[in-house]
């Protein structure tokens, strides 16, 4: 199949579509808006449905409704906007919709600026909206790998009845690549692989098969017994679903660990050391949650590993979850940059040299 | 012996939570009655967001969803889009969550003209968290949270949430009704079929206020409320039609 050239917004927004979706809620706001203004001319063209929300609230609540019928849903947004859409994630999480919700993440807190950022890593992963739930979060690093996964992104949201979010920084919204787009999906609504939805339930029918879209439970027992059915879904997340990408780690001296963009920054620096003498290999998640603990702490553990670098484009988030996979086996260190400035090669370079040198 | 009246089949069996006194169980059987009579098959979906009536979905016999609170127009307007005309959507909110958290969802799913029928009980406080000041709180009223009565030049005068909404060019047919009295329970459920009936024509958005009663928050009788509400609410939030483009 032919390469073509796409920008990274648009290209996920073609992949939804090829996916199945074909109801988009979202509102405009830097670096993600060529994903609504895409949507708004493609979707009439699929006999899909584009409307823009008078805010992020409402717009994750629309993708409540439409998830609730049975039908392919997406949101997209930048990072105050997910913010806003917490208190939806969590009564679809509640709810058990599955529907896809898109961070082009900036950088932050509050207003932040409109810059490529990694600082919704923890909102991502360790909770975001209330009560004890989580995210299939995938952490795309190329335009093709956004692509890619948007294309399973509703089996698996669906399969475990989760939503799935995209944790993608602001570069891969905004840069060009060439691309393979798959094929259209044949995707509709089946009442029959989704007997929880609001498909035309009428007195009569079997009470059990009654569309009830909801997330409270509120005797104790009940809600005990709900997040128990959470509970063990996310644990088969866990066991079927982490995905990570190992590079170079045959005789790693170091081992770097890194997601989305800043990995694709950290090979370019394997590659340069490595023609100076310093074998360095690399560790990228791309489920961010579940987090591939065990691959991290194997890779870590290897003989000859000295110590473990994570590199990210913030302070140091996902350096926790590093370190408890690492667990003290071996030392790690942080180098990352605020402010949305994008860490270097030269910059990897030099702190994989420092940490060789004992500085 | 011939049967005269019997329990629409869009109520379940369950019983209602609500407090005795409370109009919340007319106002349910109106809708679920003018469901049942405009033969639907099956094709109507409920949405009710945080509120006394939160527990709608076990009530209203059809698909229903529980909402965020004040996001039933948002979720309706998500559930809308993909059901088309076909389908009857209606939001059942009350004045807490509509007038106060939810004003920017209802404005818009206006504004938007959503072919969706949204039911208003305006009870003129906050219900369900036990008696708390709301937007439509009469100035002078007690509350958990105005315990010396609502102070005008402090918080405002209440909304007017029928007469706000029939300013929006996208609204289509706006009515304040009440079920204090026979007649008016017998107004209430016509202009309630009558916001179903354009919705099924594909009209555009209506919403219906019923006035409604809140004993227990009132700290007043059922009897003694019901006179509350004629006395004091009704001249401040006058019944009848704010806006009917079929009529025009």
């Amino acid at each position: 199949m032919a390469l073509t050239l796409m920008k990274g917004s648009e290209a996920i927004a073609e992949a939804a579509i090829r996916a199945g979706a074909r109801y988009f809620f979202g509102y405009p706001i830097t670096p993600q808006t060529e994903i609504p203004e895409y949507m708004s001319e493609r979707m009439p063209e699929v006999g899909g449905c584009f409307l823009q929300a008078e805010s992020e609230v409402a717009a994750i609540n629309m993708i409540y409704g439409a998830a609730g019928t049975g039908a392919r849903a997406l949101t997209s947004s930048s990072s105050p906007g997910v913010s806003l859409k917490q208190e939806g994630i969590s009564y679809c999480a509640g709810a058990q919709l599955p529907c896809v919700i898109l961070n082009v993440m900036r950088g932050g807190p509050g207003l932040g600026n409109i810059q490529a950022s990694q600082g919704d890593y923890f909102q991502a992963v360790k909770g975001g909206g209330n009560g004890d739930y989580h995210l299939l979060t995938y952490a795309p690093a190329s335009v093709q790998e956004a692509i890619d996964i948007m294309m399973f992104a509703f089996d698996k949201a669906e399969k475990y009845r989760i939503p799935v979010l995209f944790l993608a920084d602001g570069i891969i919204a905004q840069m060009m690549e060439p691309v393979e787009m798959p094929e259209m999906v044949d995707f509709k609504i089946d009442p029959e692989k989704k007997p929880w939805a609001c498909t035309g339930w009428k007195p009569g029918d079997d009470p059990a098969k009654r569309g009830v879209i909801n997330s409270i439970y509120i005797d104790t027992e009940s809600l005990s017994e709900h997040n128990a059915v959470l509970q063990a879904c996310y644990k088969e997340v866990v066991a079927n679903e982490q995905m990570w990408e190992e590079y170079n780690l045959e005789g790693a001296e170091f081992v770097i660990t890194a997601f989305g963009t800043v990995a694709r920054i950290a090979k370019s620096a394997i590659g340069e050391l490595k023609e100076e003498g310093i074998n360095v290999g690399l560790v990228r998640p791309i489920t961010v949650w579940p987090f591939p603990y065990d691959a991290v702490k194997k890779a870590a553990s290897a003989e000859g590993v000295k110590a473990v670098l994570d590199v990210e484009l913030n302070e140091g988030q996902m350096l926790e979850d590093v370190k408890l996979a690492v667990n003290g086996a071996k030392d790690v260190d942080f180098f990352g940059h605020l402010g949305s400035e994008m860490p270097t090669t030269e910059e990897i370079k030099a702190k994989i040299i420092s940490m060789k040198e004992g500085k | 012996m011939s049967v005269v009246f019997e329990k629409t089949q869009y109520l379940t069996d369950k019983q209602f939570h609500y407090c005795p006194g409370c109009n919340h169980g007319i106002i349910h059987r109106l809708v679920a009655e003018v469901i049942d009579e405009m033969n639907l098959d099956g094709k109507v979906i409920g949405v009710a967001p945080v509120g006394c009536s939160v527990f709608a979905y076990d009530y209203f016999n059809c698909d229903m969803y529980e909402a965020a609170h004040g996001r039933a127009p948002a979720v309706a307007t998500g559930v809308k889009r993909v059901v088309g005309n076909d389908t009857m959507v209606f939001t059942y909110q009350g004045d807490g969550d509509l007038a106060s958290i939810g004003t920017a969802e209802i404005v818009h799913a206006a504004h938007r003209g959503e072919k969706i029928v949204t039911i208003f009980v305006n009870n003129a406080i906050y219900g369900m968290t036990g008696g708390q000041m709301a937007p439509t709180t009469l100035v002078g009223q007690k509350t958990t949270t105005s315990p010396k009565g609502r102070d005008e030049a402090w918080c405002g005068a209440p909304i007017r949430v029928s007469e706000m909404l029939a300013t929006i060019p996208g609204s289509y047919y706006i009515e304040r009704v009440a079920v204090n009295n026979t007649a008016n329970i017998i107004k209430a459920k016509k202009a309630i079929a009558k916001a179903f009936r354009y919705q099924k024509e594909g009209k555009g958005f209506c919403l219906i206020e019923v006035l409604s009663t809140c004993p227990t928050n009132w700290g007043l009788s059922p009897v003694e409320a019901m006179k509350w509400l004629e006395e004091n609410m009704i001249p401040y939030y006058p019944l009848g039609v704010y806006k009917d483009k079929e009529a025009k």
